[in-house]
């Protein structure tokens, strides 16, 4: 077990530093100097150097790069040219925002996806197949931000049933807080939900029709123990894999939601500060998304692991 | 003998083998209706009777759907329909560009580090892991952050953050066919890497890079109305579907219709390239279902 974990972080570390490299390199492709924006008007020679020496846009690149990457791993990833807070603090504030809207988003992924994908599976070929399948298409091919946007017109402004934006801590109000984020949660659940019952329908295919299945049919098991208790158990594998991968899905879908609804989460940190130029931030977001689903990656691995009992010995 | 060789005359050519696959499948065919009639609108877009994308009216603002306007006029009295088809031309283009970016770096890429292996794999493979790691629209979002909001850069964005997609893809079917015998004896004639590559490899990969690229079609086009309803892809006045969203969400109350269109627009292209893709990988499989 723990050799296992072992070798999957050191894969994941040559990775995390290359993945360090481009978001620092992301800087580089910005015409012109940076600085020029923030010494102000004038333009001041002095101030100018002043700068430059601060962020050591003097040193060679590679210098530069170690110094950066340096403070990143003691947790110093610059500081907002805005708010002048450091990036760290700036995401470690909103980011129990997102998370909150991340797992109500995943309940209804698998909530809808899950048994929409069994029982597209279970009755293949059938009508019920096929509306399942159209309705999963559909929904990878909806735009999340129109569909949003539809929402709060129907929802918000013409019956007037849940707030059309803004955010309330689960600490301070829980009821107004989940009232408030259902909606957009819907939205980003019902993008996710589509990519999750397309694996759980292939993944259930492929176990419906494997002999261990037949043989647990021919010992008159009720139909229900057969494909929860057997298939279901033995599809969930690389559903879980397929759910850490979703990941990547939910950020960037939590980013045009946020947008959507004023949330004030991760996702409009993001698009703040792309307006902002403040492109510490920026670099800040990409990192700490990328290092956050390779984490994701390694815990699927765990989960892989626990849940496949032949992988155990290993 | 014989036999065989009346077996081997009743198999129809491979394309149209596909071609008959891919008839029989109605929704692929939707699919092909769909996007063959937003490439028209697209391509026809200069020489349809329609008003300025532009003019602006202002004794017209914010007009319901009329005779004289199908879908209604925006916040500045321009005509939505309009608007619309020159937004398809935007949309398609990001879309089959930034495609075209993908494949155009991803695939020899691809093809490098699956045929070679060694050291020049591990570190193109190392590469992509990395990108594949930040999430697509996180990545186009900061790509298109540095290079400066325009629809150009934004296509450059998507396409930069699909590459990763093709360069997987391509590897792990180059290292399946080049173990191959026709590959095996193509080198073992003498053939150069470089004809190897083109003449056995290549056409041997292409049917899923195909599938894979519109599938992606799909993808960037919603991208692409992302960015730009963040702003960060098309700049006004220039129409684009995402930066009308954008315009019409502050208008809801008022002017529905400026939020419907668009938005079904982006819809009906998307499936139709869903469709479309999920057609042709049953088409090229050469498994039987």
């Amino acid at each position: 077990m723990l050799s296992f974990f072992l070798r999957r972080l050191a894969i994941a570390i040559p990775t995390i530093l290359l993945i360090s490299v481009f978001v620092f390199a992301l800087q580089k492709l910005l015409p012109g100097d940076p600085l020029l924006v923030l010494a102000g008007e004038e333009r001041d020679p002095e101030v100018l150097e002043f700068l430059r020496e601060k962020y050591r846009l003097n040193d060679p690149i590679p210098i530069q790069y170690l110094a950066w990457v340096g403070n990143a791993l003691q947790g110093d990833l610059g500081t907002s040219f805005r708010t002048n807070q450091p990036v760290t603090e700036l995401i470690a504030e909103k980011l129990p925002v997102t998370i909150q809207l991340a797992v109500m988003s995943l309940i209804f992924a698998v909530l809808i996806g899950i048994p929409a994908g069994i029982l597209s599976a279970y009755r293949k070929g059938t009508l019920t197949d096929y509306v399942a399948n159209v309705v999963a298409l559909s929904g990878l091919s909806i735009p999340n931000f129109w569909l949003g946007i539809m929402l709060i017109l129907l929802v918000s402004v013409k019956w007037q049933l849940l707030p059309a934006s803004g955010y309330v801590p689960p600490g301070e109000d829980l009821w107004q807080s989940i009232r408030t984020m259902i909606m957009p949660a819907f939205v980003l659940g019902t993008a996710l939900a589509a990519t999750l019952m397309r694996h759980t329908r292939s993944a259930m295919l492929g176990v419906l029709t494997s002999d261990y299945i037949r043989t647990a049919r021919a010992k008159g098991l009720s139909e229900r123990r057969v494909v929860f208790k057997h298939a279901f158990r033995n599809a969930l594998t690389p559903i879980v894999t397929l759910t850490a991968l979703l990941f990547g899905e939910l950020i960037a879908g939590a980013v045009l939601t946020e947008q959507i609804f004023t949330i004030p989460g991760f996702g409009k940190l993001v698009v703040d500060a792309v307006f902002n130029r403040d492109y510490a931030v920026v670099q800040g977001i990409v990192l700490v998304t990328a290092v956050g689903f390779i984490l994701m990656n390694l815990l699927a691995d765990m989960a892989y692991f626990l849940l496949n009992p032949r992988l155990r010995g290993a | 003998m014989a036999l065989v060789d009346q077996d081997t005359a009743d198999l129809p050519a491979p394309e149209n083998r596909v071609w008959k696959k891919f008839r029989g499948h109605s929704s692929a065919m939707l699919g092909g209706v769909l996007v063959t009639f937003f490439l028209a609108v697209a391509l026809l877009a200069p020489i349809l009777p329609i008003p300025d994308p532009a003019a602006t009216d202002w004794g017209a603002v914010r007009q319901a759907p009329s005779a004289a306007h199908w879908m209604g006029t925006d916040e500045i009295g321009r005509d939505v329909l309009s608007r619309m088809i020159w937004g398809a031309q935007a949309s398609l283009l990001a879309g089959v560009i930034s495609v075209g970016i993908a494949v155009i770096i991803g695939v020899p890429l691809g093809i490098i580090a699956g045929y070679f292996g060694g050291w020049i794999d591990a570190v193109i493979s190392r590469c992509t892991e990395a990108l594949l790691a930040a999430p697509f629209l996180i990545l186009a979002i900061a790509l298109a952050a540095f290079l400066g909001p325009s629809l150009t850069n934004a296509m450059i964005a998507i396409g930069i953050s699909a590459t990763p997609l093709f360069i997987r893809l391509t590897r792990g079917q180059v290292i399946n066919v080049k173990v191959e015998d026709y590959v095996e004896s193509a080198r073992a004639i003498g053939l150069p890497t470089r004809l190897i590559l083109s003449r056995y490899i290549f056409p041997n990969v292409l049917p899923p890079i195909l599938v894979q690229a519109t599938l992606t079609i799909a993808t960037a086009i919603i991208a692409e109305a992302s960015l730009s309803f963040l702003g960060l892809g098309q700049q006004p006045p220039a129409p684009s579907w995402g930066s009308m969203l954008n315009t019409a969400k502050n208008f809801l109350n008022q002017a529905p219709w400026m939020a419907l269109y668009p938005g079904i627009a982006i819809f009906l292209v998307v499936l139709g390239f869903n469709l479309l893709g999920d057609g042709l990988r049953d088409a090229l499989d050469p498994r039987e279902h």
